[in-house]
């Protein structure tokens, strides 16, 4: 079999679809044949909505050839994670609770990215309700690395990542609540982008940890992470936590002008605690050496300081489990998914139906968050983890006034095996120590690849800006993409 | 237990009401709130509580709480807080209800009000906003049935302290509430639809000389009339003495119960408790963010607040003369009550317009079936007629005959009297002449009134008739009787 060729970037295709030089249709063709003919060993799809995307291609060539413009992201493929709801496919956040659920309404970002031209082309696998790091979760099947079948691509956007790092589709969304948009990017090589929590718009997308779920973009690159990050953030009514601050625009901040000029007298934040015990060799070579590089390309690092980051994976597991119980109380069995012993009354229905339709893990997270919030308990976990919370933002507040951007790995590792840390919760927990933090403070960032260990997997470095300094962020991760691309 | 002749039992007894908001959309979402509607013809994803959807204030809502709670002389929160309260049921799509736990919108009220012509004074302890469950029926055998319409309707949940000593005392504060909520517009706070909905809960302090027993507090869930909460109350008060006296059990943490209203026995039965009972984990709602209510906003909506039934049926009752029987309804009636408020700023006179609204603008008003405010008279006629009638210039006969032609006419009352033919003779001349007409016809009833001071007045009486039969009866009495005195005294 031919290697498929692989997809242009998010922008090559829109521009060329909106210019009327291809046509939407071709693209779609070709996303469609790539991923047919991938997709079988790397499993990144729990659906793929052929008919919906080439429906979509045919109306928007009609338009283009009508001369009513084409949008920003005009013709191209883009992959959505299956905990975003969608009218045109079933939603199932990789969980039988809610397996063959097609909801009645489209996400936010769903609408604004169709509005844009794009071609939504699939629903991709996750850990269940976003609930890990590996995509192991998933109560379908797992995920499996692009590079390497034996290993996971992370998580839990792990179906998005691989579809991205695959190449079978330019760009895709994941959503990130510790991580679950930048580690899978570290581990797949490409570009995963967690905006500040409100930036876009949650209406749509299936509640894990309310107050850290956030969507992200997944690319191949941070110029086309910003060209979907533009279509789809900005104030929304239906989502009272969306911030009312219109975006940037996001793109024209992305000029090689003002790209060229980022670097030079960046104060680069290289926060101490996050290179210490735990993290690979490896990847603290390859980290340390884009820093080096930083800095002979001008950039002042500094060292700064998150001295309670320590506690930031213990408060989010109280945090993002007490949100979940209650989140995920609704999968009752009454209104919708598995329904199990309805016969034996309300509360073995409830019982056996939950019992039923959620994985091992879930119901860990949802037992651990119901004790967080239990009478006699709550001050001692959810009221202190919240206290933590506010420290860390603190910690965070002081840092960027000492730098414009932090720096780090994006994970400790590079991907591990499938089935390694399974049996182990606490050390997958791990896998998400650097990128945790970034969510209980509610801030924007971006993982980007910086290299590759021995085996050739790749490692992902992670920035961090102030809250709404998503033009900076981008600045300055397409500065580092520049940086690490060219030789020396 | 026994107790001493000379034992007392003290009612303690507080009251949480459920008031559901007269917003045009739920709570949370921009469903309509239709009561009686087809099944779930009223839902969305939001109120059905599906995954990914989040909740949006209802600003009209919050705006409706803040009137009732400064009507309930409370204070309003600065900044209130949304809470998830959790329990699995299949009314509650969420399986969670969003409520206020720690940072009620409003705290620290009271009402006052007088039952029996006792004066009493019952502290709100707060109230806060949630959303309201669906429905279960149980109509077919074997299966329960859900019902979202109400889901996510808007409730004020209000709740007093313990200060109530009696089922009457109770009774009357449900009524005193219910007209005022009505009267800011809060609420319809029609019980059949469930729009208004009462827990007592309950319990008695038994004092026996040194000996003092507290019987434990008992909730009665979901009272729907004023009369299953006064009925429920007393059933309650007396079996718990009975229960006592049976079992001698006082109240202790943890055994509060709660019990349901046999209606049809009069009797209250226990409930079978939830699983889960009594951990709601409260938390707050991560997809609300806190709401701050500005001062200035508390403020203006303070000023707006009308003057409320209890104090505007006092001032009516003192200022218009009315009967206190017929004063409430009135007074509830806002519109009506607005109506003769502006016609005494238009210079009506105080007890004849009483006495009008109640005579016959009210019967108008019940033969149309409308209200007085409905019969589409201004209070500037209003305060006209009452004028009319004020100056002698029309009798009250007439003027009742001139509001009904004002139903139709909307000439101004003298110029409907005049053209009727119901003025009043003021002119001196003409009734002079009347007099003399009259004194030269009746010379036995003259000389009654001027020699036998036993005959005075029914002499004069007869007099004063005959030269209003003479004028019609439009000769102004005041004037005739002034007329005919000083003619009476004048020598012949
Ligand atoms: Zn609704």
């Amino acid at each position: 079999m031919n290697a498929p060729i692989p997809p242009g970037s998010v922008i090559e295709v829109a521009d060329a679809v909106a210019a009327g030089r291809e046509r939407a249709a071709e693209v779609c063709r070709a996303a469609l044949a790539r991923i047919a003919q991938i997709d079988p060993d790397v499993r990144a799809f729990l659906h793929v909505s052929a008919d919906h995307a080439r429906a979509r291609a045919t109306q928007l060539d009609s338009a283009i050839e009508a001369g009513r413009g084409g949008g920003a992201l005009a013709g191209v493929p883009i992959a959505i994670k299956d905990n975003l709801c969608t009218r045109f496919a079933p939603t199932t956040a990789a969980s039988r609770a809610l397996e063959g659920f097609v909801p009645p309404y489209d996400a936010t970002v769903v609408e604004r990215l169709e509005s844009a031209g794009a071609l939504l082309v699939g629903k991709t696998n996750l850990d269940e309700f976003a609930m890990g790091s590996s995509t192991e979760n998933s109560a379908f099947f797992p995920t499996h690395h692009p590079l390497d079948r034996g290993r996971v691509p992370g998580g839990s956007s792990g179906g998005s990542a691989a579809a991205v790092a695959a190449g079978m589709v330019p760009a895709a969304l994941g959503s990130d609540t510790g991580g679950s948009v930048r580690q899978p990017a570290a581990f797949c090589g490409c570009v995963g982008l967690k905006p500040t929590y409100g930036r876009i718009s949650r209406y749509g997308l299936i509640a894990y940890g309310s107050s850290l779920d956030q969507v992200g973009v997944l690319a191949g690159n941070v110029r086309d992470a910003a060209r979907v990050l533009e279509v789809i953030a900005g104030p929304d009514a239906r989502d009272a936590t969306c911030s009312t601050h219109r975006p940037e625009a996001y793109s024209a901040a992305m000029t090689e002008e003002l790209v060229s000029r980022r670097m030079a007298g960046l104060r680069l934040g290289v926060p101490r605690e996050y290179f210490g015990e735990g993290l690979s060799d490896s990847v603290r070579r390859a980290v340390e050496a884009a820093i080096d590089k930083a800095r002979r390309g001008g950039a002042r690092v500094v060292d700064v300081s998150l001295p309670r980051a320590r506690h930031s994976v213990a408060a989010y597991y109280v945090i993002a489990t007490a949100e979940a119980s209650s989140n995920l109380s609704r999968y009752d069995g009454v209104h919708y998914g598995v329904r199990r012993g309805a016969e034996a009354g309300i509360e073995a229905l409830v019982r056996e139906s939950r019992g039923a339709g959620f994985g091992a893990e879930v119901q860990r997270r949802i037992m651990l968050g119901t004790f967080a919030l239990s009478a006699g308990y709550y001050d001692a976990y959810y009221a202190k983890a919240l206290r933590v919370r506010r420290l860390l933002r603190d910690d965070f507040s002081a840092a960027l006034r000492e730098a414009d951007v932090l720096i780090s790995p994006t994970t400790p590792t590079t991907a591990f095996r499938l089935g390694e840390k399974l049996s182990d919760p606490l050390s997958m927990y791990l896998a998400d120590v650097y990128t945790i933090a970034v969510n209980l403070a509610g801030l924007p960032a971006i993982s980007i690849p910086c290299g590759a260990d021995e085996a050739g997997l790749p490692i992902g470095l992670q920035l961090i800006a102030p809250a709404l300094g998503e033009s900076l962020l981008l600045q300055a991760a397409r500065a580092f993409e520049q940086m690490l691309a060219s030789a020396g | 237990m026994s107790l001493t002749a000379e034992a007392r039992c003290e009612a303690i007894i507080g009251l949480e009401i459920h008031v559901q908001l007269a917003t045009r959309t739920k709570m949370f979402c921009g469903c309509a709130l239709a009561y009686g509607a087809e099944p779930n013809s009223h839902v969305c994803p939001v109120c059905l509580g599906m995954p990914g959807s989040l909740p949006v204030i209802n600003e009209r809502a919050v705006e409706l709480a803040i009137r009732a709670g400064l009507a309930l002389n409370c204070r309003i929160a600065e900044e209130t807080r949304w809470d998830r309260k959790s329990y699995h049921y299949p009314d509650l799509p969420k399986s969670y209800q969003i409520s206020q736990y720690d940072l009620p919108i409003a705290f620290d009220g009271m009402v006052e009000f007088e039952v029996q012509e006792v004066h009493r004074r019952i502290r709100i302890r707060r109230a806060h906003l949630e959303e309201d469950a669906g429905k279960n029926t149980h109509d077919l055998p074997g299966r329960t049935l859900v019902d979202l319409n109400r889901a996510g309707a808007p409730l004020l949940e209000i709740v007093t302290e313990p200060d109530f000593r009696s089922a009457a005392e109770v009774r009357e504060f449900a009524v005193q509430l219910q007209r005022i909520v009505r009267y800011l517009g809060v609420s319809e706070a029609n019980m059949q639809k469930g729009q208004m909905r009462f827990e007592p809960n309950i319990n008695l302090r038994i004092a026996d000389g040194e000996r003092v027993a507290v019987t434990p507090i008992v909730e009665v869930k979901n009272l729907n009339s004023f009369r299953a909460l006064h009925d429920a109350i007393e059933f309650e008060l007396a079996d718990q003495l009975r229960r006592w006296r049976e079992d001698g059990r006082t109240l202790r943490p943890g055994n509060k119960s709660n019990r349901g209203w046999d209606e049809e026995r009069g009797v209250t039965v226990p409930q079978r408790e939830k699983e889960e009972a009594d951990d709601y984990r409260y938390f707050p709602d991560p997809d609300l963010t806190p709401l701050p209510i500005a001062r200035e906003r508390i403020e203006r909506l303070r000023e707006e607040t009308p003057e409320l039934p209890i104090p505007r049926t006092a001032r009516f009752i003192a200022e218009y003369k009315l009967p206190p029987r017929d004063a409430p309804a009135l007074v509830d009636d806002r519109a009506s009550a607005d109506l003769l408020d502006q016609a005494k700023d238009h210079g009506g006179e105080p007890s004849i317009l009483g006495r009008h609204f109640l005579s016959f603008w009210l019967m108008h008003a019940n033969a149309r079936e409308t209200t007085i405010a409905g019969l589409g008279v201004s209070a500037e006629r209003m305060a006209g007629l009452a004028r009319l009638q004020h100056e002698g210039a029309v009798n009250a006969t007439a003027a009742a005959q001139i509001a009904e032609a004002m139903l139709t006419d909307d000439s101004p009352p003298d110029a409907l009297a005049q053209r009727m033919g119901l003025m009043q003779t003021r002119d001196s001349g003409a009734i002079e002449a009347w007099v003399e007409q009259a004194i030269a016809a009746n010379v036995q009833a003259v000389s009654d009134a001027r020699e036998n001071p036993k005959k005075l007045a029914a002499a004069r009486g007869f007099l004063v008739g005959q030269v209003m039969k003479l004028s019609g009866g439009k000769a102004d009495p005041r004037i005739v009787g002034e007329l005919l005195d000083s003619r009476l005294r004048r020598p012949q």
